[in-house]
């Protein structure tokens, strides 16, 4: 083996693949196979609806891990990750749009129905190209990437960190709110993009189609988690959680801080983008709402519930949330919003490292330990 | 240069409703002119030729062309009693008694009617509804009648209805409104109104045939700074089919420096009233920033639900203003604002003394989670507040003291309630500087900013300092919520916006320090109002927001920087 894959092989524990293998083999098999091939009404059978749902899941799991990677491990909580995963977004509704010509409401085959609406005679500069799907992709990655390091640049350099960082993503993400609520950016405005009809030549509207969408969430995340277990467990990794914990002693030490952050800020925003580009054709729309702030600072609370620094955590806490929140907004919906807010308050009190950290506080036996040091406290 | 032109308030919403809706319009007509007529009615008496009987009568005409001509003779007498009349016939109100063939004003009383004369404005006994007929109206007539109220409005007993009025003809002048402006004139006594109405005069005279009183009217309008007198003289200067509207050069000349003239006036209002904007909008974000900085300069820790506190003392504001409406005497009502202030505070205060102990102090030295954790508060309160009053806006009503609006010469006027805001947001600021000043706790307090450790040392209860401040902050923050509730509508996420201005404010201002989010605010306020015109209001916001990110690359501690020893700070 060369040494890049036995550092692979050495990033995780023989439980630690055994548990990845397994999970990967459910998500991109056995999902598939029990909604197509597995008869409607069976009791095996899952519904195209939920194969969806799950998707859009994983694609939030992507994003999470995007921020555990940051918060996690370089201690940059980034309140304005909803802006390289709306830009994402943003990209591959821009190719599917374009993919649209004709079948529009007002059959225009050069231009978006809202360009029409709005009198344009042209698609404006900054949609050339998207209706190439390479191109479209390379932008997913490309424009969140981009923001990220001029907006990282400029702040790491001037050592903005902690909540001062965190604000001001917040109010950069806010930006990006107003800015795409106007009409004349030329992304649609307050509706954004929707009406997707295919994507590849393959109609959204299929089931097969849909499932695909799915497949491709799953090996994205796959790979996702390895590139940044990758990166985590690099000499880098280990100097991004020496600067987490005490960034002037790094620089002292002669590191560059900034540059390290920045390397994993940028990388950290391309996989933000990548999930926004898995989100959207599985929801079938983009609008400004996915800049707002408070879904920026909601995925915080996954990575929080899950577990900062794990990883594993990230993708946990994505899915236990987002389940939550299907449910609640059905069952429930006034109660959502406690639920969720009370959630923010009692993890960061009682549980500060998360479902993950519970899990290895119940394994270790301190549990027990402590419990048997009560009780012999009792006897004595 | 406010001083030179004489002020005057104005009825927001008369003026309001006189350019907006027509609805609200005659509603409100017919709310202000009825008690008046009624007063002034019984100087009128009835005679045989008298010329206003006459047209009245001639409204039961059973054409509608020769109603619409009745009228237009209504509305040229500019008799203020028509006034009554044409809006009863707009209503639906006006009959004709079948016993004498009168036209008469019907109200409906019980199965039947309360009559009023229209010529005298006195009551006229009873009738059963099989006793009187409805005189029918059209749409098209009450679009008629419309257009000849506005110009009866001219001779009504209300003088800001006749400012209003003589407004609204210089906005569209018409040429057959010379006459009446002409006798609105000659009758008027408030001299302000007086000088509208000249200004309406001149503006019509601009057409006239005779040279010489187009210059004479040129003259008049020259020093006047109305954008629709503007307008009008522009109008004149305009080619038509190649020649000029105005034939004469030297007319032309001089109605090109009038031009000039109001253009430079113009810019000053605008300046002054942008300022002005700029300076209550500062104000709101002052009050709102300044409990954020204090609770951020002590403890280090972003209050997500610092923005939830100014959504309490709103809400408070709108709990007090409806126990008023219940129980207190109307007369009193204004006062609900001078008592919601301390009740805001307070409870506020109770909140952010309720956050401190039971969330933030559990998370010292760990900002990023109290930060989350107090989005958690922040949820729960809006979700708390929704389930309480409602997701809807409440309307928080400005008592009579504070609404209406200051006019600067022309079509320049600013609220009342925003100049009350700057002064009030600076008596607080300036009761906060006095208090962390000269009182013992605000010099434990801005020990403790300083160097925590050591004031522990020193025997300051770092705790209660703590607490205390959030009370202080959240409290100053719910007077905030006060202030913003005349302004603008209460709604449960009436605060979410808040926290990232403040916190820019905050930012640009420089951490813990007062003076700096005193010049941060007002100087956001301002630029944030000075952009919206050239970029429109959401990117002025974006600007801004662009600029403050560029701002931190120079000065990363803010405007006014707390010097300190620490490399971790």
């Amino acid at each position: 083996m060369g040494p890049i894959s036995s550092r692979l092989v050495a990033m995780e524990s023989k439980r630690g693949w055994a548990a990845i293998l397994v999970l990967a083999a459910i998500a991109i098999f056995v999902v598939p196979i029990l909604n197509l091939a597995v008869p409607e009404g069976s009791l095996f059978h899952i519904p195209t609806f939920w194969v969806t749902t799950l998707g859009k899941y994983l694609a939030f799991a992507i994003l999470a891990l995007s921020l555990d990677l940051i918060w996690g491990y370089a201690g940059i909580l980034s309140l304005g990750h909803g802006a390289f995963f709306g830009l994402g977004g943003y990209a591959m509704g821009m190719y599917m749009m374009r993919q649209i010509g004709e079948r529009s409401v007002y059959g225009n085959p050069d231009l978006p129905d809202f360009m029409v609406f709005l009198n344009w005679d042209s698609v404006p500069w900054y949609w050339l190209g998207f209706d190439q799907f390479w191109f479209a992709a390379l932008m997913v990655l490309a424009v969140p990437g981009a923001l990220a390091f001029v907006f990282g640049w400029l702040a790491f350099r001037s050592r903005i960190t902690g909540v001062y960082f965190s604000i001001i993503s917040q109010a950069m993400v806010f930006a990006f709110m107003l800015a795409f609520f106007r009409n004349e950016m030329g992304f649609g405005g307050n509706n954004g993009l929707t009406d997707f009809k295919d994507i590849l030549g393959f109609e959204l509207s299929r089931d097969t189609t849909k499932v695909g969408l799915y497949i491709a969430s799953a090996v994205s995340l796959l790979i996702v988690y390895l590139i940044c277990r990758t990166v985590v467990s690099s000499k880098l990794g280990r100097l991004l959680i020496a600067v987490r914990d005490a960034e002037n002693r790094v620089r002292f030490l002669g590191y560059s801080v900034t540059n390290a952050k920045l390397f994993v800020f940028t990388l950290s925003a391309m996989i933000a983008g990548l999930a926004g580009a898995l989100y959207v054709p599985q929801v079938g729309i983009i609008n400004p709402g996915e800049f707002a702030p408070a879904k920026s600072i909601e995925m915080a609370i996954w990575v929080a519930v899950g577990g900062r620094g794990t990883l594993f955590g990230a993708i946990i806490g994505a899915f236990a949330i987002n389940g939550a929140r299907t449910y609640f907004t059905a069952a429930a919906p006034e109660i959502w919003l406690f639920f969720l807010g009370s959630l923010f308050i009692l993890v960061t009190l009682v549980m500060p490292q998360g479902i993950v950290g519970v899990y290895k506080f119940l394994r270790s036996g301190e549990l027990i330990e402590a419990i048997g040091r009560r009780l012999r406290r009792g006897d004595a | 240069m406010a001083t030179g032109h004489s002020t005057c308030a104005v009825r927001i919403r008369g003026y309001i409703a006189f350019l907006g809706s027509a609805l609200l319009f005659l509603a409100l007509m017919a709310a202000v002119t009825l008690p008046a007529a009624a007063q002034s009615a019984p100087q009128f008496t009835q005679t045989a030729d008298d010329p206003f009987a006459a047209a009245v009568q001639a409204l039961d005409a059973r054409k509608f062309s020769d109603k619409a001509k009745a009228i237009d003779a209504l509305g040229v007498l500019g008799d203020e009693r028509a006034i009554v009349v044409l809006q009863a016939f707009a209503d639906g109100r006006l009959y004709r008694r079948k016993a004498d063939k009168a036209v008469i004003i019907g109200d409906r009383d019980g199965d039947g009617f309360s009559l009023t004369s229209p010529v005298t404005g006195a009551t006229a006994g009873t009738a059963a509804s099989g006793e009187i007929k409805k005189i029918i109206a059209n749409n098209k007539l009450r679009g008629q009648i419309r257009g000849v109220l506005g110009q009866l409005a001219l001779f009504s007993p209300n003088a800001d209805d006749r400012l209003d009025a003589a407004r609204n003809v210089i906005a569209s002048p018409t040429e057959d409104a010379l006459g009446l402006l002409k006798r609105a004139r000659d009758r008027e006594t408030v001299s302000k109104i007086r000088a509208t109405l000249e200004s309406g005069i001149a503006v019509l005279e601009l057409a006239s045939d005779d040279r010489a009183l187009r210059l004479a009217a040129v003259a008049t309008l020259a020093d006047r700074s109305d954008p629709n007198i503007k307008s009008a003289l522009e109008q004149r200067l305009l080619k038509n089919n190649g020649e000029f509207t105005e034939p004469d050069a030297e007319v032309r000349a001089a109605l090109r420096e009038a031009v000039d003239d109001i253009d430079d006036r113009l810019a000053l209002f605008g300046l002054v009233e942008n300022l002005i904007f700029g300076l209550s909008l500062g104000s709101v974000l002052l009050l709102a920033a300044i409990g954020l900085a204090i609770t951020f300069g002590v403890m280090g820790v972003i209050n997500m639900a610092h923005g939830e506190m100014i959504m309490l003392g709103a809400y408070t504001t709108f709990v007090v203003q409806e126990i008023f409406r219940s129980t207190m005497p109307p007369e009193l009502f204004g006062m609900y604002v001078l008592v919601s202030i301390p009740a805001a505070f307070f409870v506020a205060a109770a909140f952010g003394v309720l956050i401190e102990r039971g969330c933030i102090r559990f998370l010292y030295g760990r900002p990023l989670e109290t930060l989350l954790a107090t989005w958690g508060v922040s949820l729960i309160l809006q979700q708390l507040v929704r389930t309480v009053f409602g997701a809807n806006n409440q309307e928080v009503a400005n008592p009579d003291w504070i609404s209406g609006a200051v006019a600067f010469g022309g079509g320049v006027s600013v609220t009342v309630s925003r100049i009350y805001i700057i002064i009030f947001c600076l008596m607080v600021v300036a009761a906060l500087a006095a208090f962390i000043r000269y009182s013992r706790f605000g010099l434990q307090m801005r020990a403790v900013t300083q160097n925590r450790g050591m004031a522990s040392a020193m025997g300051i209860r770092t705790g209660q300092v703590d607490a205390l401040t959030f009370a202080l902050g959240s409290g100053i923050a719910g007077v905030a919520g006060v202030a913003l509730s005349q302004i603008s509508n209460v709604s449960p996420n009436l605060g979410q916006n808040f926290v990232v201005d403040s916190f820019m404010v905050v930012v640009f201002g420089g951490v813990g320090s007062l003076w700096g989010t005193i010049v941060g605010a007002f100087s956001l306020g301002i630029v944030n109002k000075f952009l919206e015109p050239v970029s429109g209001a959401i990117l002025g916001k974006v600007v801004v927001l662009v600029i403050i990110i560029l701002f931190i690359q120079r000065r990363p501690r803010g405007l006014f920087a707390l010097k300190g020893r620490a490399a971790d700070s």
